[in-house]
């Protein structure tokens, strides 16, 4: 049978999951073929704000990888536009080919609104809709400073957000007296426009941009009243344009968008146009959650399914920005028909207004607590009558935890995606579901702006009761070359007895022939783990610090920082480093934050004769394993020590030095609770106090500044000792690959931790298998030293001259 | 144009850069696992620069170790979604030596 040939030009949101739905319906019935203007796979539009905000990255926003079109079967043409639909011969028309179609799906979106005024065409001017003008925006922030985003609506606040966090300072223009205008009231509105303010925004309300001045690229903006603005980038977010061009010249119905019935269809009959691009019922949708009704009801009609109409949608809208808390459905202002239950805490900043036509409720905003919204857009969609309810219990919060169990089964979860709460508890009971990453896949739940997400697993929670496992039910795959996640990697290493990294990839079905900087020095370092002192490390599976065993700089020169055990060091060494230093005419000598001395600016060449004259031990400052142990002066000299934090601080240096960890791991050594040693912020610290040793946990001074947990107090310096031990190999034998001790211990937590230590035989064991690992380590500035091959590979530039050797 | 030999091909080591200068011009030579050789400047394109040859080697691509590009050994090309392209220079190998042609 020759199935039916199914094109579809657009290769955006809409579009792609119109498809999934088909293929979910029918996985043969259609031979599918996909055109996208832009040159990348189905990417999640919706993050591009939170990629601006630098929350994610461009990887991380990819629906369908390349691969899902490959195992579909889905013919892909990226980068390549329609240019021309011709629907008597039904084909469609590129700049590359012509192919035919039985059935075609429009699906175009819409393009940015550019106002049509002097100069709009100047560089630095931009609209916010695909990775193109975001990479432009993120660019410009690195050379520009003053940015002008043109509009007060949902884009415009996002992108204006974006592009402070990128260090730009930023005005907003609106045209209105009102932000948000179409989605919240004046109150609602004026206390989001406090709230910005105070995150740095500047308003530039009631003004009507006339020109875009500048030369080749924008300088500034004048206003209707005459008055300007500087600007070194312009932002245009003040509405969406259907994108309807390629249906424009072929008979193809429109209006502002392409006119579609209740089943998609255009007015050409095998036509069909879904998403921003459609008009219907004279509305064309900006929101995803009404465009994925749309293709349902179009999935199932193209098969040949009798599905119900597509009649039009209520959706309810949230802002994506941090501090922000706001959600607006339905009408937002009153009038002679309508009754209203408002409350306004000016104090807390919350702000709620129902809005009420003949006892159902046609409109709710909601500013600074939202928590409601699930509930209240339920009552509005299903026009619940309401009449025996008291105000209160209409806005009774629920609580923070909510109770899932009493929440009814048709209460909308994912507003994107039209997914209840009865459709999540229904798949994850059906098809055995135990991860959120597999009922996002079932459901579509969470795949869109993600906000959903804390719900969706709290449901999922409830409904697996005991059977719910936390830290596997947020399963995340290692990176994009594999869909296993960290424990399913490790677990199959051992099961299978895998030993090297390419094995690994091959017995595993790796989507990349050799990885990527995320796998494989993260699969490198599982096999020391598992195999301790057996495995040959791998040393081109690490990344370019490790590998060298010295810090890349900016300009490709290293650093060198020699240990010192504990911060202690004698003249002798001083003055070793004095020499080198000066020979070598090292640009910069600096005390490092970790309580040492760094040589910094060396040429690769250099290293190792720098190294074999120093003559000391590499202090690893590059390594993803143990850096420092910093140590205060204590009992040996301090009047206030009551322990010897010096002699601890080295034993624990020399102890756990080069050791392999899933990231760096820091101490600190304090004599007494005064803590000069911070040790209240390192991965380890310990405190001494009469008669023994606190132990610290957990802490970081990083990027998430987090105090360390108290672990447990102990009496001897051979406990902490062997505390030590265990906790570290713990950590490495648990934790994911580029997981901060801090990160790890909040995840797996303090109490399980503790009672994992508790007991004498698992200590040991632990112990035993650290031992086993410690054993393997050489020095490895010594070896580069003795080692001609490793120089030869790693450290030499081989320069060349010409005349002689060219012919 | 010019045929400079630059490596012994046996002593090239696999999946590593190997840095060379000619007349000013730094030069990353890779061999691949497939054993196939190639010379890509030894430049990133990336607004801060920085080195390629130390970067991560994986099938036909190279990470650069400063800032994490992905660009193509084959063609030069940055991957997306980030841009740019590096010099690519033609590799001959005759009885164990590596040359360039540029
Ligand atoms: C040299 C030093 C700064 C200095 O001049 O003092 C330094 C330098 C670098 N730090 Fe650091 N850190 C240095 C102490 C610290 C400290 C303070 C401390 O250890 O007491 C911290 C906060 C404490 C902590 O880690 O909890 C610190 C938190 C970071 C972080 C954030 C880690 C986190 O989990 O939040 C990074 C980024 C990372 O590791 O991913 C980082 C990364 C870096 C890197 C390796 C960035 C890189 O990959 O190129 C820097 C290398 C510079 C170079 O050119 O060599 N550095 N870094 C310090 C070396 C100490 C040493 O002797 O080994
Ligand atoms: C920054 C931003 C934030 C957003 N935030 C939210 C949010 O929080 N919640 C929400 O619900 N919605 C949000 N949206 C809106 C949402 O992204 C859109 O509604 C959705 O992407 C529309 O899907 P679509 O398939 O109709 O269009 P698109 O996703 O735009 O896909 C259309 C594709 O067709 C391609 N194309 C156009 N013409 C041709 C041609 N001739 N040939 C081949 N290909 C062509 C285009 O290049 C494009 O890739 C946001 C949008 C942006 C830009
Ligand atoms: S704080 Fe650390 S990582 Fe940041 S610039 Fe200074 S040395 Fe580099
Ligand atoms: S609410 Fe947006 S993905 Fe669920």
């Amino acid at each position: 049978m020759n199935k039916k040939k199914l094109v579809m030009i657009g290769n955006g949101m809409a579009g792609v999951r119109t498809i999934e739905e088909i293929i979910k319906i029918a996985p043969e019935q259609f031979d599918i073929t996909i055109f996208g203007k832009e040159p990348y796979p189905n990417y999640n539009r919706i993050k591009l704000s939170n990629i601006l905000q630098g929350d994610t990255s461009f990887e991380e926003i990819i629906i369908n990888t390349v691969d899902w079109y490959k195992e579909n079967q889905i013919q892909l043409y990226t980068g390549e536009a329609v240019t021309q639909i011709d629907t008597e011969l039904k084909r469609v028309i590129t700049g590359k080919r012509v192919v035919e179609y039985d059935e075609l799906i429009i699906a175009t979106g819409s393009n940015s609104f550019i106002l049509p005024i002097p100069g709009a065409d100047k560089k630095g001017v931009s609209g916010f809709r695909d990775i193109n003008d975001c990479e432009m925006m993120i660019n410009s922030s690195k050379q520009y400073k003053k940015a002008v985003v043109i509009g007060g609506g949902l884009l415009g606040l996002e992108a204006a957000r974006g592009l402070l966090n990128l260090g730009m300072e930023v005005d907003v223009v609106h045209l209105l007296p009102h932000l948000m205008e179409r989605q919240l009231d004046p109150i609602a509105s004026s206390m989001l426009k406090r709230e910005l303010e105070s995150q740095g925004m500047n308003f530039l309300m009631e003004k009507q941009t006339v020109e875009i001045v500048g030369e080749e690229r924008v300088t500034g903006l004048r206003f209707k009243d005459g008055s300007e603005v500087d600007a070194d980038l312009v932002v245009m977010a003040i509405g969406i344009k259907p994108n309807i061009e390629v249906a424009k010249n072929s008979g193809i119905y429109f209006n502002r968008g392409i006119v579609v019935n209740d089943f998609m269809e255009t007015n050409i009959a095998n036509v069909y146009a879904v998403g921003e691009c459609a008009e219907h019922r004279e509305i064309v949708y900006g929101l995803v959650a009404p465009l994925y009704e749309q293709g349902k009801v179009l999935a199932n009609h193209i098969c040949g399914i009798i599905n119900a109409p597509y009649e039009g949608s209520i959706s309810g809208t949230q802002l994506k920005v941090a501090g922000v808390d706001l959600y607006s459905a339905g009408e937002i202002f009153e009038d002679e028909t309508t009754q209203s239950i408002k409350v306004q805490n000016e104090f807390d900043g919350v702000y709620k207004k129902i809005l009420i036509r003949d006892n159902q409720i046609v409109g709710v905003v909601l500013y600074g607590d939202t928590k409601d919204s699930t509930k209240l857009f339920r009552m509005l969609t299903k026009k619940e009558d309401i009449s025996g309810m008291t105000s209160v219990s209409i806005l009774q919060a629920q609580e923070e935890t909510g109770d899932i169990g009493s929440m009814p089964n048709d209460e909308l979860i994912c507003g994107c995606n039209g997914v209840t709460k009865g459709v999540i508890v229904d798949a994850i009971q059906k098809q055995g579901l135990t991860t959120l990453d597999q009922v996002s896949h079932c459901t579509n739940a969470g795949r869109s702006c993600g906000r959903c997400k804390p719900m969706v697993s709290q449901i999922l929670a409830h409904t697996l009761g005991d059977k719910f496992d936390a830290a596997a039910a947020h399963k995340i795959s290692i990176c994009g070359c594999t869909t296993l996640s960290r424990d399913e990697v490790v677990a199959e290493i051992k099961e299978k007895g895998l030993t090297s990294v390419k094995e690994i990839m091959n017995v595993l079905g790796w989507k990349t022939e050799e990885g990527c900087t995320k796998c494989r020095p993260a699969l490198n370092y599982f096999l020391g783990m598992i195999y301790m002192d057996e495995y040959k490390d791998e040393r081109d599976s690490r990344l370019v610090n490790e590998k060298m065993h010295a810090n890349i700089q900016k300009d490709g020169t290293y650093s060198v920082v020699p240990r010192m055990y504990g911060g202690v060091t004698t003249a002798q060494d001083l003055k070793k480093i004095a020499e080198v230093a000066e020979k070598h005419h090292v640009p910069l000598v600096k005390l490092t934050g970790g309580q040492r001395i760094g040589l910094f600016g060396i040429k690769k060449e250099d290293l190792p004769t720098i190294w074999e004259e120093l003559d000391m031990p590499s202090g690893y400052a590059y390594g993803k394993t143990l850096r420092t142990v910093k140590t205060c002066v204590g009992a040996q000299f301090c009047r206030y020590g009551t322990q010897d934090s010096m002699a601890l601080g080295i034993e624990l240096e020399k102890k756990f030095e080069r050791l392999d960890t899933p990231h760096k791991v820091k101490m600190g050594v304090s004599a007494c609770p005064r803590n000069c040693s911070e040790a209240g912020i390192k991965d380890i610290g310990f405190v001494g106090i009469d008669g023994g040793w606190e132990i610290y946990v957990g802490g970081n001074g990083g990027v998430d500044l987090r105090p360390g947990d108290h672990l447990m107090t102990v009496k001897t310096q051979e406990e902490v000792m062997e505390m030590t031990g265990a906790y570290l190999q713990y950590y490495r034998e648990t934790a994911h690959y580029l997981e901060r001790t801090s990160k790890w211990l909040e995840r797996v937590g303090l109490d399980h931790v503790r009672v994992v230590l508790a007991n004498e035989e698992t200590r040991k064991a632990l112990n035993a298998r650290m031992d086993k690992t410690l054993q393997k380590y050489v020095e490895p500035w010594n070896e580069a030293i003795q080692n001609e091959e490793i120089q030869e590979k790693y450290y030499t530039n081989h320069t060349i001259l010409v005349g002689s050797e060219s012919k | 144009m010019s045929r400079i030999e630059v490596a012994t091909y046996s002593k090239l080591a696999e999946r590593a850069g190997f840095s060379i200068t000619i007349e000013k011009i730094d030069i990353a030579l890779f061999k691949l696992s497939n054993g196939e050789v190639r010379a890509i400047e030894n430049h990133s394109p990336h607004p801060k620069g920085g080195v390629l040859t130390e970067g991560l080697v994986s099938g036909e691509y190279v990470y650069c170790p400063v800032y994490d590009w992905k660009i193509s050994l084959r063609d030069g090309k940055v991957q997306a979604p980030d841009e740019g392209e590096v010099k690519t220079f033609q590799v001959d190998i005759e009885n164990d030596s590596v040359y360039i042609i540029m």
